[in-house]
């Protein structure tokens, strides 16, 4: 099913620059749940701990919960008859829409947890306003996700604390870990076009508006942890547009190679 | 009763049974009286539990010890060549489902380790155990996943086999190993439908795909016969568990068990069992089979199979890896602990 | 190994106005994040509405020896059940 939208095609319709907006906008949101859904699989039987092992795995099946019915509702709604498959799989790495910190690679525990806190303290709020999207079955997906990003962000501020706070090697890690990914969150609360669209229509929320309260959230975790706030400097971006690190394609490259291998068949 | 003979009697209502039967020997109560050997003795006639803190024989705990921790460094172990393939499940729907697979591993080599320490060792000595390379783990997991088919004939056989074997130690007489197995038990009822699932799908696929499935069945096959022991004759440990009702069927019953349901379940999925001699025999009541290669076994099991390296050197790096995280939640604990104590004085 | 996280033991309230039940333990440095741990490996499949997490050193167990000390004297006070006391033909809801 490898049918090419049709969405660019001219005269159409308000209505239709809606859709294509909120299509656009689910991507967004699905491929973040995706690529941290990956990234998380990928410290399966490699935990510090057995229990972290179950823990780290419980996060990562929200995520990837998460992404399927977006991605599964982005697909419906573009009416191309692409499924969550045809989406995650058949995709290329310019055409996927992630931010670029669920990308960044595992690094140790300390960079895996600083990119949980980030992500889910941004995640919470975001889900928590969709829940009252204007879309009602955006709305019904995020009042889901909010409920799981609740608990991703108390195991990360968790550990974070943990960490930050426990012995100067952990101490060091994790400091090295906030400080290496910072940049990184500007790219959550960055705005555009198709983004103030969907806040006018009450769809979605602009992410600027949600950084105040994310950067508390995570303002009292670092403080907990011993940790200040790096100062904020270079802010990578891009992802939205399809611009993104180096490490994407590689984890695509994994991720697409079996269901490549064997185009149009059933699994 | 557990009926070695019953034709796919479902092996989940054999766990419901198991459960039922434990509470049933608690109901009864024990009849026994005396102390020490003598009131143990008593215990394993009535078909009661012996639970942690009874008094039982020193070899009685060393063989629970060695066998349980091998089943969780199983567990543990075995999360690896199905780990391999998280990442490159080729539907989001089949990751999710190896994900929670692979999960559920971890947890019930998390039970497993628990149901040892209740016999007085810890989990962090049983794991120093595992990988200074002293105790077992099943040798199925030092054969590779070489293609996603391997999903398949891992839930299908592997598992397969494994819950021929777990389900009589659902009534294991050691308490908190029954426990632990009937709740394992039931939760991996999935995990054998998920991979029959896979080879099904495959098997009924593209042409690619069905040569996909037929070659992992092809080569787990033999492997997941072995999973059951050597045979009788040479199985050192069998008459003693057997008599301390640790174990319960002996490895050839169970294997030829194991071998009868998979000669009916192979039919719907439309590939073959890699063994020209497979065939049903009237006066046995049960299938001729071709033994699986025991001397390759014993080679596996020393050390010498093709991923027993991999798997243990991942496990260590693991858990080196995680030293410094489990130091440092130890570590604030004990600030924590202080600052609380600083506070009440 | 100094880093083994202590043991606790795990208990589970399946349903509301169901009693707290004892379901397996686990390890876990310290009392929220033995409860988080809880709800990961005890609860993946809806197995409960609320968890008690307790330090498994901090039970303090009957032993064995002491069982007919402790519970054997319960066995002949029949009085303490309602079938012990007769009640008149015709007398209802007692």
């Amino acid at each position: 099913m490898s049918a090419r939208s049709a969405r660019s095609a001219p005269g159409r319709r308000v209505g239709d620059r809606a859709a294509t907006d909120l299509v656009g906008y689910l991507l967004r949101l699905g491929d973040d749940a995706l690529i941290a859904a990956q990234r998380l699989a990928e410290w399966s039987s490699r935990a510090p701990e057995m229990e972290e092992d179950i823990a780290l795995t419980n996060i990562a099946l929200d995520q990837l919960g998460a992404a399927r019915a977006l991605l599964t509702y982005a697909g419906e709604l573009e009416g191309a008859g692409r499924d969550e498959d045809d989406l995650a799989y058949l995709r290329t790495d310019r055409e996927f829409a992630n931010c670029l910190l669920v990308e960044l690679p595992n690094g140790d525990f300390a960079v895996t947890m600083a990119k949980l806190l980030f992500l889910a303290a941004y995640q919470h709020p975001l889900y928590g306003w969709l829940a009252g999207s204007a879309d009602d079955r955006l709305a019904g997906i995020a009042a889901k996700a909010r409920k799981e990003s609740a608990y991703h962000l108390e195991h990360a501020a968790l550990w974070t604390v943990r960490l930050g706070d426990g012995t100067d090697e952990s101490h060091r890690r994790m400091r090295a870990a906030v400080d290496e990914v910072w940049p990184y969150t500007h790219e959550l609360f960055a705005t555009d076009d198709l983004l103030e669209r969907l806040d006018k229509a009450g769809v979605a929320v602009n992410p600027a508006a949600v950084r105040d309260g994310w950067l508390d959230t995570v303002e009292k975790v670092l403080d907990e942890a011993t940790l200040t706030r790096p100062v904020d400097g270079w802010t990578p971006g891009g992802g939205r547009r399809g611009l993104h690190t180096e490490h994407l394609s590689y984890l695509l490259a994994e991720m697409q190679v079996v269901h490549r291998a064997h185009p149009g068949a059933t699994w | 009763m557990y009926d070695v003979d019953a034709q796919g009697g479902g092996l989940l209502d054999e766990v419901e049974a198991a459960e039922a039967a434990l509470r049933a020997a608690a109901e009864r109560g024990a009849q026994a009286g005396g102390a020490g050997r003598e009131r143990f003795d008593a215990l394993i006639a009535a078909d009661q539990k012996i639970e942690p803190r009874d008094w039982m024989p020193e070899a009685y705990r060393r063989t629970l010890v060695r066998q349980i921790a091998q089943h969780a460094h199983s567990e543990i172990i075995g999360m690896q060549p199905e780990g391999n393939w998280i990442t490159r499940a080729p539907s989001l729907k089949r990751k999710a489902s190896l994900l929670a697979k692979v999960q559920d591993e971890a947890g019930h080599g998390l039970y497993l380790y628990a149901a040892a320490e209740t016999l007085g060792v810890g989990r962090d000595e049983l794991v120093d155990l595992l990988l200074a390379g002293r105790q077992k783990y099943s040798s199925i997991f030092n054969y590779p996943t070489l293609t996603w088919a391997d999903m398949g004939a891992i839930g299908w056989l592997v598992d397969g086999a494994a819950i021929v074997n777990q389900v009589p130690l659902c009534r294991c007489s050691y308490g908190p190993y029954a426990r632990a197995m009937i709740r394992i038990c039931k939760e991996e009822s999935f995990h054998q439908r998920q991979g029959y699932e896979i080879l099904y799908t495959l098997a009924h696929g593209t042409p690619a795909q069905h040569q996909m499935a037929q070659d992992a069945v092809d080569r787990w096959w033999y492997p997941s016969l072995a999973m059951f022991g050597p045979p009788d004759g040479e199985s050192t440990h069998s008459a003693q568990s057997m008599a301390w009702k640790i174990k319960r069927f002996s490895n050839d019953e169970l294997r030829q068990r194991f071998v009868d349901m998979c000669a009916q379940q192979i039919g719907a999925l439309g590939l073959r069992i890699p063994d020209p001699d497979l065939r049903w025999n009237d006066e046995r009541g049960a299938y001729d089979y071709t033994q699986p290669d025991y001397a390759e076994l014993m080679r596996v099991i020393a050390g010498d199979g093709p991923c027993n390296r991999r798997r243990m050197a991942h496990r260590r790096r693991a858990q080196a890896d995680g030293a410094w995280v489990r130091e440092a939640v130890v570590a604030h604990a004990k600030k924590a602990a202080d600052a609380k104590k600083a506070a009440a004085a | 190994m100094s880093e083994q996280w202590p043991l606790w033991e795990v208990f589970v309230r399946p349903r509301r106005g169901l009693a707290h039940g004892h379901v397996g333990s686990l390890h876990a440095p310290d009392p929220r994040m033995a409860l988080q741990h809880a709800r990961d490996v005890y609860t993946r499949r809806q197995e409960g509405v609320s968890i008690w997490v307790v330090p498994a050193a901090e039970i303090t167990a009957s032993s064995p020896d002491e069982k007919d000390a402790y519970f054997d004297p319960a066995a002949d006070k029949v009085y303490r059940h309602p079938t012990f006391y007769e009640v008149p033909e015709g007398v209802d809801h007692l």
